[in-house]
């Protein structure tokens, strides 16, 4: 990297953790939320 | 004309479905053209003749920095329209996309002092651009502290709301910052007028690394917005039906 290493690299490295870590924290959102609905809907909760 | 369309779209139903099954239409090609854009930046591409390959960082900055200010326009547009025509699924838009927008603009903040320490010298300056940012990155922090500070959802939305739309006159002040005033940080090199200013191999996976992120984001958006919508929703005949309960 003629130098740059040690800026290009970390530099890389955070992008894609915050890439990586979108996918994780989009997917445990939707499944926490999944979780409730379900235990809304054993509960006998909604409108409908 | 039918409007039945524009009604489709404020239906949390129907938005939960067609959000499942739009996913991998965005999130394969957002991964493809990632890969192929870090290949063809990290391999392909030349050193720079003055930056060396420190040039690279550029493929994680500038998508970042992309990222922070997109993110941010979808957030508050998606927010005014739900104050306006009191469109849940348009709250549940703005709601998921703060945390995205906070962390790309965290890490364009990250990378652009990755980048500045070698080139200018300094890993932080109070310029323009780069304090402009960081109100933004504040901004998101805020829109997502005052959601988080408040019970019940609807008022949530509302309130954040307000505050996403009045903060979105930040956006055109970060892009033109570095026109507007002296600035340490370059002026833009491929979203102005006429030709970019960088070589096709050099432009080519920079260009490809901003529409990866951009499918990525959307990509993202669709699975946080299928849990905001179902937070939101108290119906229980589609969600038993869209949950397979």
């Amino acid at each position: 990297m003629g130098g740059y290493a040690a800026f290009v690299w970390p530099a890389y490295a955070v992008t894609l953790t915050v890439a990586v870590l979108n996918v994780v924290w989009a997917r445990r959102s939707l499944a926490q939320a999944v979780e409730a609905a379900r235990r809304r809907l054993a509960a006998g909760g909604g409108d409908s | 004309m039918s409007w039945t369309w524009f009604h489709r779209l404020g239906s949390p139903p129907y938005i939960y479905r067609l959000a499942q099954r739009l996913t991998p239409w965005f999130a394969w090609p957002a991964g493809a053209l990632i890969i192929a854009a870090l290949y063809g930046g990290l391999v392909l591409a030349p050193p720079d003749y003055l930056q060396g390959d420190g040039f690279r960082i550029i493929y994680m900055h500038a998508p970042s920095a992309w990222m922070s200010l997109m993110v941010y326009t979808t957030m508050a547009v998606a927010a005014a329209v739900g104050l306006i025509w009191r469109i849940k699924v348009a709250h549940a838009v703005a709601a998921s996309c703060a945390p995205v927008g906070a962390s790309f603009t965290l890490a364009a903040l990250v990378t652009g002092s990755l980048w500045g320490e070698p080139m200018w010298g300094t890993w932080w300056e109070w310029d323009p651009r780069l304090t402009s940012e960081l109100i933004l990155f504040f901004l998101y922090l805020g829109y997502m502290g005052l959601r988080g500070a408040i019970e019940d959802t609807q008022r949530a939305d509302r309130t954040s709301a307000v505050l996403a739309v009045v903060g979105v006159v930040n956006v055109p002040i970060i892009h033109y910052s570095v026109s507007w005033w002296n600035s340490l940080h370059q002026a833009p090199s491929v979203m102005r007028l006429g030709k970019p200013a960088l070589s096709t191999t050099m432009l080519a996976p920079l260009l490809m690394m901003l529409l990866g992120f951009t499918l990525f984001f959307v990509a993202v958006l669709l699975v946080r917005l299928r849990g905001e919508i179902l937070n939101r929703e108290r119906s229980a005949s589609w969600i038993r039906e869209a949950l397979g309960t």
